[in-house]
């Protein structure tokens, strides 16, 4: 009989192959299309396509790659030959890269610039976006980089919660957990537990003491609140699983103002501005103005949750907004 | 705590890390003193000992299968080309699919490093028990043995050296993955490695270093116990 055994042993394996691959195939079907339909459409200028080609770059994780994507192709349409070089790694990568002009621009957060480039104390990023972008500004400026106008979103970590799990305790803001934390679990990036933006920020400033701190991976922030592990857990504001409409999760207000917004600045050289002329500029923080934080959840929807390219969702944005033409 | 006094930063990155390890340095985001000698302890004692419950259950699950099947000279293929699957198992994307189901934590991890375990000493244990010399094993059999005596007294000796092999194997690949324990809520030295904008540079390279360090001393160890396992005839046929 050892054969037939064999077979049931193969049988349970492709089984659970098979299992595998359902599970990883699934997704939610809760989009919607309701990108903002403002500003102007790009024109195009022959005169760009004489100027050098640029290479717009992004970091590593799907909001950033869709902003590099909607700026690639938004500048391509106002004629500028343009390459992309999306996926760099970490901020620390991604602007080495610019100062050896590998790329010429790329998103980043006003509150990673300050914390990471130029050792800004959390506490000292103004809570402001006007704020902290002349900070920033003026920071990237001795560098010989210039930062473009900010995004009206901004991303920046919350402490996210099952709503139900709100309710029960009657919590909306961070310090209505004062006198309950004691009994919560937090969950986070491993990163998190010393950074001031996250566990530090929440324990000094709101004074709270969590039940644990666990740190787990970024693609696992939903997973443990969806297990009940989590009471509570360490989130993005533009999150894709906040945008469903279903308002499963809740952020819970950060009344203190201790993590600190993240608009999006995109990151260039002065020389680069001087070489491509006006449009350059003009045509980045043109597209951008669609770019609330309701339209940048969804845009991060489509493609964490509904599986799209984030080249076409860039290009739906485009169009949706009356940038581009089909 | 050990406090060292060497002239560290004439060594640069690895001064710094080796500092990082024995002294500790401010959090690149300030505030606190991350590193030195008892957070380096108390993540190594954890990484070991995720890796030793991993490396067990391995065995526990891969041996007897391999006894067994290598036994009755079947089920090549299965031990085989579990042996091959095996070295494509993406283990993040096990982590989280186990975490759908049951969460994160230690029993997740334990699985997730396990699975990366059972291939190469089901493999090993499969080669090692079949290619044993059927002349002996038709020897015992002829003697009177039966078949688990065959097993224990004849084939297991004489297979010891390769199936310490797979065990070998599968501790590495379990000590040096599960650097991503952090990433399932256990903190172990990966931890200085995945958390590089806390602990730098220093952090990533000690962490790194460390890792390497206890996976040498872990195959040193095992090498120690297949030698002292090891039958005296075998030994004296290989020196």
């Amino acid at each position: 009989m050892p054969v037939k055994k064999l077979r049931y042993l193969l049988m349970i394996a492709l089984l659970a192959m098979a299992l595998g691959l359902v599970a990883c195939g699934s997704d939610d079907d809760g989009s919607s299309d309701d990108s903002s339909s403002s500003g102007g459409t790009i024109e195009k200028n022959a005169a760009n396509a004489d100027t050098p080609t640029l290479t717009i770059g992004s970091k590593n994780f799907t909001e950033q790659i869709v902003l590099g994507e909607i700026y690639a192709q938004a500048l391509e349409a106002a004629g500028y030959n343009v390459k992309t070089d999306l996926n760099l790694g970490s901020e620390t990568v991604a602007l080495a890269a610019l100062k050896k002009g590998e790329i010429s621009g790329y998103p980043e957060y006003i509150s990673t610039a300050l914390t990471s480039f130029f050792d800004t104390a959390p506490e000292d990023v103004p809570g402001d976006v006007n704020g902290a972008y002349e900070m920033a500004k003026k920071d990237l400026a001795k560098d010989g980089i210039t930062a473009l106008t900010p995004t009206p979103f901004a991303s920046a970590n919350a402490v996210g919660m099952l709503t139900s799990k709100a309710e029960e305790l009657g919590v909306s803001k961070i310090s209505d957990l004062e006198g309950k934390s004691q009994d919560l679990k937090l969950y986070g990036s491993p990163e998190c537990r010393q950074r001031i933006d996250c566990l530090l920020g929440l324990q000094q400033y709101y004074g709270l003491d969590f039940k644990s701190f666990t740190p787990v991976d970024i693609g696992l922030r939903y997973t443990v609140l969806d297990k009940g592990q989590a009471d509570l857990s360490i989130v993005f504001t533009t999150d894709a699983q906040l945008g469903t409409g279903d308002d499963k999760y809740t952020i819970l207000e950060d009344d203190k103002g201790v993590l600190p917004a993240g608009n999006v600045i995109f990151l260039t050289k002065q020389k680069t501005i001087d070489q491509a002329g006006a449009d350059y500029a003009e045509t980045i923080e043109l597209v951008q103005e669609g770019l609330t934080e309701k339209v940048m959840q969804e845009l991060d929807a489509r493609v964490d949750l509904d599986k799209q390219e984030p080249a076409d969702v860039a290009h739906e944005y485009l169009v949706a907004g009356g940038y581009i033409s089909e | 705590m050990i406090s060292l006094t060497l002239p560290t930063a004439s060594f640069g990155l690895f001064g710094d890390a080796f500092h990082f390890v024995f002294s500790g340095r401010e959090a690149e985001t300030g505030g606190v003193t991350v590193g030195g000698t008892s957070q380096v302890l108390d993540l190594a004692a954890k990484q070991l000992e995720v890796t030793l419950l991993a490396l067990g259950v391995a065995i526990l699950l891969a041996m007897p299968v391999g006894l067994w099947l290598g036994h009755r000279q079947k089920g090549e293929f299965l031990a085989v080309s579990a042996g091959n699957a095996g070295r494509a198992i993406p283990e993040l994307a096990l982590i989280a699919l186990m975490a759908a189901a049951i969460g994160v934590g230690l029993v997740n991890l334990v699985v997730a490093l396990a699975i990366l375990g059972i291939p190469p000493i089901l493999t090993n244990t499969y080669v090692g028990i079949s290619q044993v010399d059927r002349a002996s094993v038709e020897a015992a059999r002829g003697m009177g043995m039966t078949e688990a005596a065959i097993v224990r007294k004849v084939e297991l000796p004489l297979a010891v050296p390769t199936i310490m092999g797979g065990v070998r194997t599968a501790a590495i690949n379990i000590i040096a993955t599960a650097t991503i324990a952090p990433l399932a809520g256990i903190l172990t030295l990966g931890d200085f490695i995945i958390a590089r904008n806390v602990y730098g540079d220093a952090g990533v390279l000690a962490g790194a270093v460390l890792v390497a360090l206890m996976a040498l001393a872990l195959e040193g160890t095992l090498a120690g116990i297949q030698w002292a396992m090891t039958s005296k005839g075998l030994k004296l046929n290989r020196s």
